[in-house]
């Protein structure tokens, strides 16, 4: 298979105007007769959703919560970038492009991350006037604050909650449609499988959470916007069902995985307090401006922090990066941690964390600024750990937070599959190796507001006047069976262990082997492990309940499932490239000091992994050309 | 810590319901409270016993997804908190839990603790919305609002959609809910020119999805984990009958 991403010629600042000028349309008096069906009511499927009703299409729009607008992007909570340049400091569209680009690690595609630079611009309008409410100055314009990764500011936030209040915008912004008629939404329904006539994406089978009935549903193209699955380590800051279950069943109909390995460990999250925690709470980055990470100098120093006096305590990140600090991007922060922890310093009841110390900046400031600067964060810690962070460090540790790598796309946003579109964080294409703060809700919203809605003309065009395919015919019949078929193997395993236990069970070896540091022979081992695991859960797994009814394992049952496929594939990923780039830290693969060692001449690629029914998935090879900008070493000592 | 949770199960909407107790001997003062009823439902599992459902999501108080009432009070005895948010260390060795799920004619019940809230949502579809297309926005600052005026409007948005004030409310009304998108909108220049048309649609839209009729006891407000003010309420109120009085032609 050739990979074609389709990037238009030019110089990569006009190759957006020329797509936008030379697609294909599809005349506003034909759109309604044209059906696209969207899986997610994220910022990425909800805004898609919102923009293709806007434009006249016919919509049906699915998520698997109880309402739209509890999609995951609710909880984003830094902010979003964009290169207006109103703190007159030098910002613009390339600057931004270019720390993109570097902060991934030149791991990402530049046509593409030129394209979200670009569009951030109209975002912050659109948001605006949706009726967002960011952060203002006393005469009444936008305010900005400085993120991770870059000297500018350029980051636009509603309190610590941005990524609800972008949601909500985008709720509203799809409400309108709903109430219009052009979407029709369906709520509590989880996508089952994709149906392909020809080749093409022409339908999906859906699962009806309440009544457990699989619908059939045809559309002329289909967009996933399923967001990120880096739940798959069970232990990670995404909610408890967020999951890779439509991107699995994509893959498994032909469309290729790009970087599966790629998944962004976030490190300022609560540890975990013991073996029945279910999911790990973020501390927003922002603590990093004022707290100072340390751990004691010796190891399993159990003494209380106070007692433990300067000499004795080893500022790791000042130590190590003196020119950044405490403000080395998250993938170097993460690793340093986890360095840490492994030597024995970690601190906490578990061992498993380090401190984010406020007392200096206490001391300097005042209890008061620091309580006005970070108050709800410091609130929030007491409610989660029971403990006062003015008086005492905070304890951190590093989660799995964000995945980078996804399903593969072109320049349109359209996967292996025709008519099969990704977008939000569902798909691979702009973050690289490692993603910036506040870039994830920028490239949510302008994939679903912006360009979906464009690119998707140049593909239905052809469709105009076309029927949709009938749902009773053969591939629809079949992938309804396979789906049905598919529970009721689950329930009738009727084994020993629950979901959880398994699932668990993955998110410890994923965590130990590809999480923030990998190893060839930790990643083979973890080959073994999950193959292992994946025969156990098909003969030992217990799903209580039945299929007609809500039924809540089964539910995650299904998404475990297709987390065992995928969790293999990211460690072949991770294993195949011999290299160390951004948040992909092969410990082969170092430098004397023990940073990141990239191989530009032989892995300047995205791996894009093609399934096999029977037999390991094969990858394909996009190469990386970077023309605009200079390809240099990371560095932040 | 040994608590027993006395628990809500019903079958589904039109079967009934009843209290179940579930001892559980070994619930960690740090687990959550979502966490300890996992841990119930992990004893039920070893049972082959169906488990008890309850919806959530997030776990970190943002998404509204869960709401549970817990020994009389929607989301449990802290203030602020969502019930995911809530831990076991707020509860006593030895005491018995009650969990219920939220009431309102307009929340039926799907199975045990879950409900089914999309009345909210069809509330917030009749105008709780400002009418611009994606692409058709003037350049952002263009718009100047006041520090003030965006933090109030903040404060209205910062409504998560639990339903928990419907759930405290012995009416079981949503103003509280249905207002604070009335004063997010209402706050922001942008917002102020539907603001008539808004207040009336969706001040129907509550009435038509079940809800009860607010009597000012201020319930909901003492229960929302965004601590949302019944201030909204009362702005509501003025703007529906200042906007009806406009429509009827009495003030011209």
């Amino acid at each position: 298979m050739q990979l074609d991403a389709k990037i238009p010629d030019g110089p990569v600042e006009q190759k957006w105007s020329r797509y936008q000028g030379s697609c294909r349309l599809v005349n506003a008096a034909n759109r309604g007769k044209l059906q696209v069906i969207v899986i997610g009511t994220g910022l990425a499927g909800g805004g898609a959703a919102a923009a293709l009703g806007e434009l006249g299409y016919s919509v049906k729009s699915f998520c698997f919560h109880d309402s739209p607008r509890r999609a995951h992007s609710v909880a984003a909570q830094g902010g979003v970038n964009a290169a207006k340049n109103y703190q007159n400091d030098s910002d613009n569209v390339y600057r931004m492009f270019y720390d993109t680009i570097k902060g991934g690690d030149f791991r990402s595609r530049e046509a593409n991350v030129y394209r979200m630079a670009e569009l951030s611009v109209a975002l912050i309008d659109t948001c605006v006037a949706q009726g967002v409410p960011f952060a203002r100055e006393y005469g009444g314009v936008l305010e900005n604050r400085s993120f991770g990764g870059v000297q500018v500011e350029r980051t636009f936030y509603a309190q610590g909650q941005t990524g609800q209040q972008l949601l909500l915008g985008t709720y509203a912004a799809l409400n309108r449609q709903i109430d219009a008629g052009r979407v029709q939404m369906f709520s509590r329904h989880e996508l089952m499988d994709l149906v392909l006539v020809d080749g093409r994406a022409c339908g999906v089978i859906v699962r009806d959470m309440i009544t457990g009935q699989l619908e059939r549903h045809a559309a002329h193209a289909i967009v996933l916007a399923t967001g990120g699955y880096a739940k798959i380590y069970y232990l990670s800051t995404l909610a408890m069902s967020s999951n890779a279950t439509a991107i699995w069943k994509a893959h498994r109909r032909g469309a290729l995985l790009a970087n599966p390995s790629f998944v962004q460990v976030h490190p300022t999250s609560l540890p975990p307090l013991g073996k029945h925690q279910s999911k790990l709470t973020l501390m927003s980055e922002s603590l990093r401006n004022d707290g100072r990470i340390w751990v004691p100098a010796q190891p399993h120093d159990d003494r209380p922090p106070k007692e433990i006096p300067d000499s004795q305590r080893d500022y790791y990140l000042e130590r190590r990066y003196p020119a950044y600090g405490n403000l080395t991007p998250r993938d170097i922060a993460s690793r340093a941690a986890r360095e840490r922890i492994d030597a024995g310093h970690g601190v906490g009841p578990l061992g498993n964390a380090v401190y984010l110390d406020f007392r200096d900046a206490i001391q300097q400031h005042g209890k008061e600024e620091i309580a006005s600067r970070y108050g709800n964060l410091f609130g929030m810690y007491e409610k989660i750990t029971g403990m006062n962070a003015y008086e005492q460090p905070m304890m951190i540790a590093p989660a799995a937070h964000f995945s980078m790598g996804g399903l593969w796309v072109d320049y349109e946003l359209m996967t292996t599959i025709r008519g099969l579109y990704a977008v939000g964080e569902c798909n691979f294409s702009d973050h690289g190796a490692n993603r910036l703060g506040a870039n994830s809700l920028l490239q949510a919203c302008v994939d679903g507001y912006f360009i979906l809605p464009c690119t998707i003309g140049n593909y239905l065009a052809d469709f105009v006047g076309k029927p949709l395919p009938s749902i009773e015919e053969q591939p629809f019949v079949q992938a309804v069976q396979h789906s049905r078929d598919s529970i009721d193997r689950l329930l009738s395993v009727q084994g020993t262990r629950s979901v959880d236990e398994f699932h668990r069970e993955l998110g410890a070896i994923l965590t130990n082997r590809c999480g923030i540091v990998r190893s060839g022979d930790g990643l083979r081992c973890a080959i073994e492990e999950v193959r292992r695991l994946r025969k156990e859960f098909r003969e030992d797994v217990c799903v209580p309940g039945e299929s007609c009814q809500p039924n809540s394992e089964l539910e995650k049952a299904l998404r475990v499932q297709d987390y065992l496929g995928l969790g293999e594939l990211m460690c072949r990923d991770a294993l195949e490239r011999n290299e160390s780039c951004g948040m992909h830290f092969r410990t082969e693969y170092q430098t004397e000091s023990g940073e990141a060692s990239r191989n530009d001449e032989e892995y300047c690629y995205v791996a894009a992994w093609q399934y096999q029914p029977d037999g390991e998935a094969v990858c394909y090879r996009e190469p990386l050309k970077f023309e605009n900008v200079a390809m240099i070493s990371r560095s932040y000592r | 810590m040994k608590i027993t949770f006395r628990i809500w199960m019903q079958d589904g909407p039109q079967e009934p319901g009843q209290l179940v107790d579930h001892e559980i001997n070994d619930v960690h003062p740090d687990m959550s409270f979502l966490e300890a009823l996992d841990h119930v439902n992990a004893s039920r599992i070893a049972k082959r016993q169906r488990v008890i459902e309850f919806d959530h999501d997030c776990r970190e108080g943002i998404c509204g997804t869960c709401g549970l009432v817990i020994n009389g009070r929607p989301h449990g005895p802290l203030p602020a908190t969502t019930t995911c948010q809530l831990h076991m260390r707020s509860f006593t060795d030895g005491e018995t839990i009650l969990v219920e799920p939220f009431r309102a004619r307009a929340f039926p019940v799907i199975r045990d603790l879950r409900i089914d809230r999309t009345a909210l949502d069809r509330i917030q579809r009749a105008g709780g919305f400002i009418s611009t297309n994606i692409r058709t926005a003037p350049e952002a600052n263009s718009i100047l609002i006041a520090k003030k005026d965006a933090e109030a409007a903040f404060d209205a948005a910062a409504c998560i959609g639990c339903g928990a004030c419907v759930a405290n409310c012995k009416n079981a009304a949503a103003s509280l809910f249905t207002s604070a998108k009335i004063a997010h909108l209402d706050h922001l220049p942008q917002g102020k020119i539907e603001s008539s048309e808004r207040v009336v649609r969706m001040v129907r839209a509550m009435d038509q999805q079940g809800f009860g009729s607010c009597t000012n006891t201020e319930a909901c407000e003492a229960v929302c984990p965004r601590e949302i003010s019944t201030d909204h309420i009362a702005r509501m109120n003025w703007q529906y009958n200042w906007s009806r009085i406009k429509s009827i032609g009495l003030l011209k």
